[in-house]
């Protein structure tokens, strides 16, 4: 039996057939949107990798940087960079994880603990450059120059809310009948959670630290106003530090041939350092999906 | 109904039911007026009952009947969890542990738990079992090793993992997990082992050993167990306490409960017309 | 096992000499004392930045007052600085990355949850989250010797011809097409947060619960109306949330601005002209100013976007928290 053919039935397949022509028109348009966005991405790193593997000669990680129309390489930069980042980790990492685990074993859902994690978010996407004047005014001015360790404490501060967010994230997933049973067996609250928590949630902390060594090495604006820059080669964290992202800020902004071609040679570095890491901790944090 | 005097204040073994041609037990663990509350829910109401040293005794009831909070009164394990308190006594070999300054670290030495999902550290077997221990003593290698040889053996678990002992505990299946948990807690020596739905992660075969084990380790402690499964009750029990909506209805050797109940609530329960 | 329970016996009371000693419990006190006043320090450095920003820019702010925010002229000669042409430089740079960059982002977003086959789908996600660790300056310098050529040569001469002479509209599309200025630098912006603000909207489509996307398409609704009249309704506020923290991000946005902003402290009706934004001014004149004067009004910049950029963050985050109901424990 046909349904006799209404006005309402052509009306309805004409509409159809318009919102399925619409529906395929902004399948296209996102299409094309996403492979426009990540090609254009991708050229980036062509780009980079273009003008930065020319750059990369042994000399790179010999000499230190040099004045403008004269041989060089990072060296400076680098060992700055390197040691600036590990230190600043090295004193974010505990405090990030005591705070984390204040949030999540202690405080959890309570009022004071949902404040410090607004802060601690509100920190995280801080602007940068505003925790490079915050430093400047307490270490730069209190020590009265400009040093390695006011760079520190710049990045510190950039990698404390990391640590902090993802310490509390993976100490959350463990379940509560864990510590209970370490609590059965007539444990001490903070060995539950320094024996039994702490190894559980091992794997996803250091994924944590990680990402901070990450973000911190890629981190420009703080630098600007604490740590400075050095043009020469200098283990004193007392002083201005030579450092990469610095580094490529001056010689990109400059005319000189030689000197934008270390500033690729740079960010080649950086951009590699940090996609590395990114990965090596999403992998080990897949190893740990059980 | 004989089952008030039962419940009302069953403390010495004379007024506890006998349990046939097996010696009477003294009370290891005296629950007399126990109140209990999450928040404003007033979860347990005014229990009283009298547990017997070595031997099994099973808490039944449909779901939200309190046997869980029962037993977890029983080693104040839940004041880890802010707005849930008891009121009343609870009274192990004569010793109130409810009282404020009750020592709990010697409580928890004294009380072991198993839990419902296994819950082994994220640690070697080895390291497991010697957890608990060396919280509480110093102990040479060589003693440590025997004395986690033979908690292991005790529960059943020592000729599966003898040859893996460093082996992270979360690699063994279920109900060596489980095995391992009630190594773990035996291996402090415990009197009394608490055991909250042990078996209902498991497959039928890994429980069937836990209940065998269970047998064997009647011998020398205290075993309470809450289970929801009817027929592990009967079969793995001496005596056996039904609840139901926060109170204790009725107490009794196993074989009358599953056999011919006094209590009316009880029989319907025990023969399936609510669950 | 009938050996090992003769030998139980000997597994008596543990030897005095064997015992540990257990005193009164220090450590668990210590211990969560310890986290707290670690988690205060958080807290600390917060109101910290606040009262030192407000205290070294407060020679500006008493000089200038309120002022300050409008006040269009930067003169470091004449010692007089007001905040607005790098405000609006920074709003501008801003806005222009999110009306480049939401639409981008959505539709990236669309394509991942509704259309892209399976097996692309994690590797795409991967691409975008490895791309939103990339540095900022990355995307500075990239601009800077890509983008700007293309752009005096190409993309500007186009957008003067044909734009320019459009009425009211035109008059944003002006001037020598030099490729650095307030365009371009919103460009380099809406690339730099792209990635970031997919992510996030991708996880907030992803938290709609499957039945209801089911139900959508079960009344016959297509992909583009199950997500444009279903999902992105439900899921208004976390989208919301999710712009608003890439605002943020663009707001207080250094290195990927400074490189191609053109660093002039001049206001320009036209988008092509160059321009400086907050951070731009201060990455530039920040090491080189003297005087207590330049470089207190320059403190007094940051207070500026540090106020503007934690209220988006807020109003952004409480979205967020109001949608996935996060924090929640296992």
């Amino acid at each position: 039996m046909s349904v006799p053919a209404t006005k309402l039935n052509t009306m309805n397949r004409a509409h159809v057939r318009r919102r399925l022509r619409f529906d395929s028109a902004m399948t296209v348009l996102s299409l094309l949107m996403t492979a426009a966005v990540l090609v254009t991405l991708g050229a980036i790193l062509v780009t980079l990798l273009y003008n930065g593997l020319q750059a990369i000669k042994p000399s790179l990680f010999l000499e230190s940087t040099p004045a403008p129309g004269s041989e060089g390489g990072l060296a400076n930069a680098i060992f700055g960079s390197l040691v600036m980042t590990a230190i600043s980790v090295a004193i974010a990492t505990p405090v990030g994880v005591m705070a984390g685990t204040f949030l999540a074993e202690y405080a959890r859902q309570s009022k004071l603990a949902e404040f410090v994690r607004f802060i601690n978010d509100v920190l995280l996407s801080a602007p940068s450059i505003i925790i490079g004047l915050f430093v400047y005014g307490v270490v730069v001015l209190g020590m009265g120059h400009f040093s390695a360790w006011a760079g520190i404490a710049a990045l510190a501060i950039i990698a404390v809310p990391i640590i902090v967010r993802t310490t509390e994230d993976m100490l959350s997933l463990i379940p509560d009948s864990l510590r209970e049973a370490g609590a059965a067996l007539g444990t001490p609250r903070w060995k539950v959670i320094t024996y039994i928590s702490y190894r559980a949630a091992f794997q996803g902390i250091l994924t944590g630290i990680l990402l901070a060594i990450a973000r911190v090495s890629g981190e420009t604006a703080p630098l600007l106003f604490t740590a400075l820059n050095n043009q020469f080669w200098s283990t004193n964290l007392n002083a201005p530090m030579a450092n990469l992202p610095v580094v490529i800020f001056q010689f990109a902004m400059s005319p000189y041939e030689d000197w934008r071609s270390l500033a690729w040679g740079g960010a080649l570095l950086i951009t590699t350092a940090v996609l590395a890491l990114n990965i090596v901790a999403r992998l080990s944090s897949k190893g740990k999906r059980s | 109904m004989s089952s008030d005097t039962l419940t009302a204040s069953a403390i010495g073994t004379s007024e506890r039911p006998s349990l046939g041609d097996q010696p009477a037990m003294p009370e290891k663990i005296g629950v007399r007026n126990l109140d209990f509350y999450y928040g404003d829910f007033h979860a347990l109401k005014k229990v009283n009952i009298s547990i017997p040293d070595r031997r099994v005794t099973a808490f039944i009831g449909p779901s939200g009947c309190g046997k869980s909070t029962l037993l977890r009164s029983l080693n104040r394990i839940y004041e880890m969890y802010p707005g849930q308190r008891a009121t009343g006594e609870v009274m192990v070999d004569g010793k109130n542990i409810l009282k404020p300054n009750a020592d709990l670290i010697e409580l928890r030495t004294k009380i072991g738990m198993v839990f419902q999902k296994p819950t082994p550290f994220p640690m070697s077997i080895f390291e497991n079992v010697a957890f608990g221990i060396r919280l509480y003593e110093k102990l040479s290698r060589t003693d440590m090793e025997e004395r986690v040889h033979w908690a292991l053996s005790r529960a059943a678990l020592w000729d599966e993992v003898k040859d893996k002992l460093n082996v992270v505990g979360t690699g063994l299946s279920g109900g060596q997990q489980q095995r391992l948990c009630i190594a773990r807690a035996i291996a402090v020596k415990p009197q009394i082992l608490l055991m909250d739905e042990p078996a209902s992660a498991l497959d039928p075969i890994s429980t069937a050993k836990l209940e065998e084990l269970i047998e064997e380790l009647r011998e020398e402690f205290c075993i309470v167990i809450v289970t929801h499964n009817m027929q592990q009750a009967a079969r793995a029990s001496d005596y056996t306490a039904f609840m139901y909506l926060g109170e204790l209805i009725e107490f009794d050797t196993s074989e009358k409960i599953f056999t011919n109940p006094s209590s009316v609530q009880t029989r319907d329960y025990v023969t399936g017309r609510f669950g | 096992m009938q050996d090992i329970k003769k030998t139980s016996s000997v597994m008596t009371d543990t030897p005095k000499s064997h015992r540990r000693s257990r005193g009164l419990n220090w450590g668990d006190p210590f211990f969560k004392s310890a986290t707290f006043l670690f988690a205060m320090l958080v807290l600390t450095i917060l109101s910290g930045i606040v009262i030192v920003l407000f205290i070294d820019a407060w020679p500006a702010l008493k000089q200038f007052g309120p002022a300050f925010i409008w006040t269009s002229s930067w003169n470091p000669v004449k010692d007089s600085y007001g905040a607005f042409v790098p405000l609006v430089g920074t709003i501008e740079t801003a806005v222009i990355a999110m009306v480049i960059g939401v639409p981008f982002s959505f539709g990236m977003a669309f394509f991942l949850t509704e259309m892209c086959p399976h097996w692309l789908r994690q590797p795409i996600a991967i691409a975008i989250e490895l791309l939103a660790a990339v540095p900022s300056i990355i995307y500075g310098i990239w601009g800077l010797f890509v983008l700007v050529p293309i752009f005096q040569k190409y993309v500007e001469p186009f957008l003067i011809a044909t734009l320019g002479s459009v009425p009211i509209l035109g008059h944003l599309f002006q001037g020598p097409p030099i490729g650095i200025g307030v365009f371009l630098a919103g460009i380099i912006l809406a690339l730099m947060i792209l990635p970031f603000i997919t992510s996030v909207m991708r996880e907030v489509f992803a938290a709609v619960p499957a039945v209801l996307r089911e139900s959508a398409y079960g009344l016959g609704a297509t992909r583009w109306e199950v997500v444009w009249r279903v999902v992105l309704p439900y899921s208004r506020v976390g989208v919301v949330g999710a712009v608003m923290l890439g605002l943020g991000r663009a707001l207080g946005e250094t290195m990927a601005v400074t490189f191609v902003i053109g660093n002039a402290h001049r206001l320009s009706m036209s988008l092509l002209a160059p321009g400086t934004t907050i951070s731009a001014t201060l990455a530039n004149e920040f090491t080189e100013a003297d005087g207590e004067l330049y470089t207190a009004s320059l403190i007094a910049l940051g207070l500026v976007l540090f106020i503007l950029t934690f209220a988006v963050l807020a109003i952004g985050k409480r979205m967020l928290l109001r949608t996935s109901g996060k924090g929640g424990l296992a």
